[in-house]
């Protein structure tokens, strides 16, 4: 499978279709692989690709530094696909010249396994309940598995047993997870969905999100960093995997998921002609909460 | 003592204090017809004018909240009627989502009222301002929310 990738990008970099291939390397089995990102046909020998690859590479697709590079090939799982079809969809990459390599994917290690544990138990929470283990519409698949099993219950089941939880407890659970946030904004910088080349979080003229690191600051902060991406959040979980402070971000990226799931059937990632939840509207729209 | 503090330690005297983004061309007009019409209402109300609902950006509401507003009222015009043609579509399926947000974090939905009022409609501003300054007066002050602005 590895030979296999290692030899598509050279071919491609040799053939001159791309510049640069943005992939995973890893120096040792056992440290974490890292983005590479690779210019000439005789280094595509640190190309790797195994169940460790947890990043979203197409993050970089949308920075000046990589747009640079000139014409790039991608490597992607199924979740990072969808990020790919939400680009396209706002205008952000011309799909026509980027060479997507799809890599099957069976589930990626979420944190850390303990030992003697069974390596399955270590698997990222999204990928229990992946339903694109094949990465739809990519130019190369690499590699082939089954639709995989899906072993949570449901895919919102994590977001379901938290809101079994009284307002009360929500709030407390929240207040605890808030206060850790550094403000570093590492789950802004690692999102492939948040390019606007100013956040709103920077804009201090005037100031519409309290900038310190305070309890009331980093609420601002987070109600605006998950809703700047309701109906657009692919579910990658980079932003909870990046975030110093272990905050459960996962968790209110699920709550408008499914809130535009179940209110308009729209699931980001999906369907390219799909029209976006956000900037459309239908006159049928529930309004039951409207006075 | 300040009056927040005084707000907050004197229960018996609670008044309420509620935030009102309203559209320019419905409810400001309607809350001016109330005016007009001598309709009294609760003076606990502070209205800010917008262009429209779809401009009622949602770090709004959680600025409410962060300036110490007990309930947060965002009103405009009905289905149909906005003077921007969609700028209220817009703006509600957008509260669809954000309050599902809120939800999720916690917050108390009984103090995030949204409404349709038109020009025409005084008595309903009345109405709708008085019925949410006494839910709120009952409720008592939003103090969850307070302590979160107060820690450092």
């Amino acid at each position: 499978m590895i030979q296999r990738l290692q030899k598509t990008c050279r071919e491609l970099l040799e053939t001159g279709k791309v510049d640069v291939v943005i992939g995973y390397g890893q120096k040792h089995p056992e440290l974490p692989p890292y983005p590479v990102f690779v210019t000439a046909p005789d280094e595509v020998g640190q190309l790797v690709w195994n169940a460790q690859c947890v990043m979203n590479l197409t993050t970089y697709l949308t920075r000046k530094e990589v747009k640079a590079l000139g014409r790039p090939a991608i490597i992607v799982k199924g979740c990072d696909a969808k990020a790919l079809i939400v680009l396209e969809k706002e205008s952000q990459i011309d799909r026509s010249q980027i060479v997507v390599i799809g890599v099957a994917c069976q589930g990626v290690i979420g944190g850390h396994p303990v030992d003697g544990q069974d390596p399955r138990a270590a698997t990222a929470a999204k990928c229990k309940v992946c339903d694109v283990h094949m990465p739809p519409g990519v130019d190369i698949t690499l590699g082939e598995t089954d639709s995989g099993p899906v072993t949570a219950a449901w895919r919102y089941s994590d977001l379901d047993a938290f809101m079994d939880q009284t307002p009360e407890e929500r709030m407390a659970f929240w207040q605890e997870e808030f206060e850790r946030c550094i403000k570093c904004y590492a789950c802004r910088q690692v999102c492939p969905l948040c390019y606007c080349e100013q956040c709103v979080v920077d804009k201090n003229r005037p100031t519409r999100v309290s900038t310190s690191a305070s309890l009331k600051g980093n609420y601002a902060w987070h109600i605006t960093r998950a809703f700047h991406l309701a109906g657009r959040c692919i579910g990658c979980d980079e932003c909870t995997r990046a975030c110093p402070a272990g905050i459960d971000l996962r968790l209110l990226n699920l709550s408008l998921a499914r809130a535009a799931e179940e209110n308009f059937g729209y699931r980001a990632g999906y369907d390219p002609q799909a029209e976006a939840v956000i900037g459309a509207f239908s006159e049928q729209d529930k309004e039951s909460f409207i006075g | 003592m300040t009056q927040k503090q005084h707000l907050d330690t004197q229960e018996g005297s609670f008044e309420p204090k509620i935030i009102a983004y309203v559209c320019n061309w419905c409810t400001y007009l309607g809350a001016d017809l109330a005016g007009t019409n001598r309709l009294e209402y609760p003076a606990n109300v502070r209205i800010i004018r917008l262009p429209c609902t779809g401009r009622i950006d949602f770090n709004l509401i959680v600025k409410a909240f962060e300036v110490g507003a007990d309930a947060v009222l965002v009103s405009g015009c009905h289905p149909g009627d906005c003077h921007y043609t969609s700028g209220n579509y817009h703006a509600r399926r957008r509260w669809m989502l954000f309050r599902e947000l809120l939800n999720t974090l916690g917050i108390e939905m009984d103090r995030i009222h949204f409404t349709w009022i038109s020009a025409a409609e005084g008595r309903k501003f009345q109405q709708v301002i008085s019925e949410i300054t006494e839910k709120t007066r009952q409720m008592g002050p939003y103090r969850a929310y307070k302590r979160i602005c107060e820690a450092s």
